[in-house]
């Protein structure tokens, strides 16, 4: 099992509810965000080009923010995600510092946090991540890239897709459908 | 002109718009590491060539600032950590693939080592020195017995904990600037050098100071060459490289880097360790103290320089 997201810059209009959707379903401390939005306005005028994405913790298959932890905390779950155990979580940094996408944060109770692909408040109850259930121009895919009919296998299948800088070495499992 | 704007929605504290997420704490407890390195390196290494007579200080007198170097070392690391109750956590597993792990079990074997080093040379500081019970007399005799093993031991993890530091920094691929392998080296060279440097401010002894100083000016001819090698490679590689050398090379930290750690911690004590060679008389403390003050500035400019520099998508 690989669970992997594909969000589609085409259709993603920057709203920012999938931001909101997270921080309600997972209780995120106010000022912070698991996902966020980035727009690229890119080229000269009048030719300009925009891309919208929603981003989060890329769920790399070789994470740095694992390599790096001293404790452990940082650690592989079911279907690839990377997840935090708490009460191993020292507030080093050292993930925060590895992370080529910037996508964890400090708690401010002291470990760190991160998106989780709602993996054990949703996924596991069978339920799409709260951030892909929510979106208005349904914009997010999800599912187990090992299942050719989930979702997300499927749109990675007929559509032209990319990830963000596979040249870090990271092997990042949120695809970007362009 | 193609021009590219990016707006992001991410405002999370200590991550933007900037990293910053290590302040203070690890530049410090890394000059107080590789400090405590280079002294334990050379009370070690006199003692396995048999020149304790030779290099009194070195030996016995400067090992004593270690065990106080290593803790408020540690005290600012623990400082440092944001879920601080859990710090035991460092020490209940082993991950070889993490630095951090590996450096706080390296700090685990240094520390008793700097301090059973202090024990056995306590006389030479409290000559009416005594352990009061006879347990602590056998301890000492057995350690006095080993006392060539215990130097290598010791050379050895001085060593590790010298290079460490730099390589805490280049483990981290997310930013270029720390991400080449030339840190760990040119950290170990620095940590050698200002240990001499705190050698020679302590020594009484000309003969001492001269081969002292005679040694910290290969360490800084070595840094020098280290520095310039790092520059090259980052210039010779991809443009985040070229972007992390361009903040020391008319970015934001040009001058505090050719500034303080090139001109004032390397080039001007070496100029001085020269003349001094060479028989001018001038007061022996400035050198080592410029060599001290460029460690300390070099491990606050590459932590924060490093946490500016970032890949681009």
């Amino acid at each position: 099992m690989r669970y992997a997201m594909a969000v589609d810059t085409k259709k993603c209009v920057g709203c920012s509810d999938c931001v909101v959707a997270c921080q309600t379903e997972n209780n995120v401390p106010i000022g912070f965000c698991r996902d966020w939005i980035v727009e690229v306005t890119d080229g000269t005028y009048p030719q300009l080009e925009i891309e919208i994405r929603s981003e989060r913790c890329n769920q790399c298959a070789n994470s740095p923010c694992v390599r790096c932890c001293p404790t452990g905390a940082s650690h592989y779950s079911e279907g690839g995600v990377v997840l935090v155990t708490p009460h191993k979580c020292i507030g080093c940094g050292a993930c925060i510092a590895s992370c080529p996408y910037d996508a964890r944060f400090p708690h401010p109770d002291g470990y760190v946090d991160k998106c989780t692909f709602c993996l054990h408040n949703r996924v596991k109850k069978g339920l799409d991540p709260a951030c892909v259930s929510v979106c208005p121009t349904k914009c997010m895919y999800f599912g187990d890239l090992d299942d050719p009919n989930s979702p997300v296998s499927k749109v990675l299948k007929n559509r032209k897709h990319k990830t963000l800088i596979p040249e870090a070495g990271t092997n990042p499992h949120l695809y970007f459908l362009i | 002109m193609r021009e590219e704007i990016i707006t992001s929605g991410r405002l999370n504290h200590l991550i933007d718009p900037q990293l910053n997420i290590w302040h203070w704490h690890i530049p410090l407890y890394l000059f107080l590491g590789g400090l405590a390195a280079g002294i334990l390196f050379f009370a070690a290494l006199f003692t396995i060539l048999g020149k304790e007579k030779e290099y009194p200080t070195a030996v016995k007198i400067a090992p004593f600032l270690t065990p106080f170097l290593l803790m408020v070392g540690l005290v600012a690391l623990f400082l440092d950590l944001n879920h601080k109750l859990y710090f035991w956590r460092l020490y209940t597993t082993i991950r070889l693939e993490s630095p951090m792990s590996w450096g706080a079990w390296t700090l685990m074997v240094v520390t008793p080592l700097s301090i059973i080093w202090c024990a056995l040379n306590i006389k030479s500081i409290f000559p009416n020195w005594d352990w009061k019970y006879k347990w602590v007399w056998d301890m000492e005799k057995f350690f006095r017995k080993n006392l060539i093993t215990i130097s290598w031991i010791m050379l050895l993890f001085s060593l590790i904990l010298g290079v460490y530091t730099g390589i805490l920094f280049s483990a981290f691929n997310a930013r270029p600037l720390w991400n080449t392998s030339i840190l760990g080296p040119l950290f170990l060279t620095s940590g050698l050098s200002t240990g001499a440097a705190a050698i020679i401010l302590m020594s009484k002894n000309s003969h001492e100071r001269h081969t002292l100083a005679r040694i910290d000016l290969m360490l800084i001819g070595i840094e020098l060459f280290l520095i310039v090698h790092m520059f090259m490679g980052f210039l010779a590689s991809t443009q985040v490289h070229i972007e992390a050398a361009t903040l020391f090379l008319g970015g934001t930290y040009t001058t505090p880097f050719w500034l303080f750690v090139v001109t004032l911690g390397l080039v001007t004590p070496a100029l001085l360790e020269v003349l001094e060679l060479k028989g001018f008389k001038m007061p022996v403390f400035i050198a080592p103290v410029l060599v001290i003050f460029g460690g300390l500035m070099f491990r606050f400019i590459i932590a924060y320089a490093g946490q500016a520099s970032r890949w681009l998508y």
